[in-house]
């Protein structure tokens, strides 16, 4: 059994650690874009994110001014209890982004759509969204908290077969090309694809692919992880870097996801997280122990499942 | 790390005469000392639709008006602890920027990702105003450890946390680029250019998406297909 405290106080950390201190993979991946960017501003800018970073660690204060919206996917093992159960394991987790949002500080973004009510907290109706994915086996929770920009960088189109990977390509550009100018998609950034599904599950797999996968990880399938770095490359070559000036920084790794869809249809959303890539995670186990890390491991063999049934996990055995 | 020079630094007031505005050029690295205060719709629509009169004196106290909502958190004692502070995108406020100008005498702007071109042009020059950029975006707790004190919050209560007026006290603030000149030229647009020239050999061998959308025609009668 989990105690609840335990989860308020790792997710009062995860707040914090995430608006504080870059990702590794993320930081690698922007030092080797400043690196190589040859653009005179784009390269200035990358130089003053990387002095941004070390800033926030030193004095332990937020990196980006603007908040995001902090969310949480929340992972179990098949055999987890939480003490109070899943309506504690909310409330918790909504407790720990009020007192996080005023002891770090973050900046209150969240408000009602018409009234622009503000409760100062960055909770409210549907605030902070809470996620959910199940793995077979183990009695741990994983608790991961992600605070994505707002508004910009995110776009859907249906496509369909006759589109094809061109079309994909295209409207990957499209997206890159609108966004990046004027950086006001923040980039270079991580970018998720999701291609698929249904319009709101396309919108949710891409999501996942930016914010839950971690720089250098590839789709399990080879063809679809061959058209991540083609992508990537593709990005990089457009001839703009950071705040849209001139430059071969747009993209640090490019993420797809996909999912069964209609037959007549293929779906694809793209999603830009940014140059703060807010995320950190934690294992809670029934035990008590905590363990802290940055790469949220969302994507398993049993989240991208594609059989009907799965076989429990014998010794050494795991299949789809 | 590339092979970027360094670029042209300015320290510069938040109540700068039109020398130093003058003076300044695309691009240059600016670093703020001075009072400024945060300043968008919330206060926009306040001060301009609803005629409510300014809580300072503007611009005696500060010709920089800043696109921002801080993070920041007001102590029981009424302390206040301001931690990071980027910008927001300034485009949208382009329905009350001459309006603001012309009530504020502002000469800074600064926001995040500049206005139009023509904003500069036809509002910003005949005012006398200059656009700085946040850098980024963003770099908030580098801008965060340039604030020296946090003057006053006005319409706190009236506009909330993000949207109320943030009177911030900066020393050596920054970086940011100057991205409007004192003659209307726009950095965004002169970048934007250079990028566009190469645009059509990287969209070679893509095609137009089968089904297409509102935008890509003008016609609202005109099929999708």
């Amino acid at each position: 059994m989990i105690p609840i405290e335990s989860i308020q106080i790792t997710a009062e950390r995860l707040m914090a650690k995430a608006a504080i201190e870059i990702p590794e993979d993320y930081l690698a991946g922007i030092e080797q874009a400043a690196a190589s960017e040859e653009g005179d501003l784009s390269s200035f800018v990358l130089r003053a994110m990387l002095e941004n970073y070390r800033a926030a660690k030193e004095d332990r204060r937020a990196m980006c001014g603007d908040t995001g919206c902090p969310r949480w996917y929340v992972k179990m093992g098949n055999e987890t209890r939480i003490a109070g159960g899943p309506v504690a394991l909310e409330e918790a987790l909504r407790c720990a982004t009020a007192k996080a949002t005023a002891e770090i500080p973050l900046r209150p973004n969240r408000v009602h759509p018409l009234w622009r009510t503000d409760h100062d907290n960055n909770v409210g109706i549907g605030a902070p969204e809470i996620e959910y994915g199940f793995e077979p086996g183990g009695s741990w929770i994983d608790l991961i908290t992600v605070h994505k920009g707002g508004l910009f960088g995110t776009d859907y189109r249906m496509l369909f077969p006759a589109d094809g990977i061109p079309g994909i390509k295209r409207f990957f550009l499209d997206s890159l090309v609108a966004f990046g100018k004027r950086g006001l998609a923040c980039q270079p950034a991580i970018v998720g694809i999701g291609l698929g599904g249904s319009k709101d599950t396309c919108m949710v797999l891409g999501k996942r692919a930016a914010c839950l996968r971690v720089v250098g990880d590839r789709n399990p399938d080879p063809k679809i992880a061959a058209l991540e770095e083609e992508l990537t490359e593709l990005g990089n070559s457009i001839g703009m870097g950071a705040m849209g000036f001139v430059g071969s920084s747009m993209v640090i790794d490019s993420h797809i996801e996909v999912g069964y869809c209609h037959t007549g249809g293929m779906q694809m959303s793209v999603h830009a997280f940014c140059l703060s890539s807010r995320r950190a995670c934690a294992r809670i186990y029934a035990d008590g122990r905590v363990e802290e890390r940055t790469d949220p491991q969302w994507f398993t063999d049993y989240q991208r499942r594609e059989s009907v049934r799965w076989e429990l996990p014998n010794p050494g055995v795991k299949s789809a | 790390m590339g092979t970027a020079e360094p670029r042209r630094q300015v320290r510069l007031s938040t109540k700068p005469s039109f020398d130093d505005l003058a003076a300044l050029r695309l691009g240059d690295v600016v670093f703020l000392d001075g009072l400024l205060y945060t300043g968008r719709e919330g206060v926009y629509m306040r001060a301009l639709e609803e005629k409510q009169p300014l809580p300072l004196d503007l611009p005696a106290e500060s010709a920089a008006n800043f696109h921002c909502a801080p993070a920041a958190v007001e102590h029981a004692d009424g302390s206040i602890e301001m931690g990071a502070v980027t910008a927001t995108a300034s485009f949208r406020f382009s329905k009350w920027i001459e309006p603001w100008l012309r009530l504020s005498g502002a000469q800074l702007i600064v926001g995040k990702g500049g206005m139009s071109p023509e904003d500069y042009r036809t509002k910003f020059v005949p005012h006398g105003a200059v656009y700085l950029t946040t850098v980024g975006y963003g770099t908030g707790a580098l801008l965060g450890r340039g604030i020296k004190t946090v003057k006053g919050v006005y319409w706190r209560k009236e506009l909330g946390l993000a949207q109320a007026m943030w009177v911030i006290e900066a020393e050596n603030m920054g970086p940011f680029l100057v991205a409007s000149d004192c003659d209307g030229n726009c950095l965004f647009e002169r970048e934007n250019a250079k990028i566009s020239a190469g645009l059509k050999a990287v969209y070679e061998g893509t095609k137009p998406a089968v089904l297409k959308r509102f935008g890509e025609t003008d016609d609202r009668s005109d099929e999708l297909i």
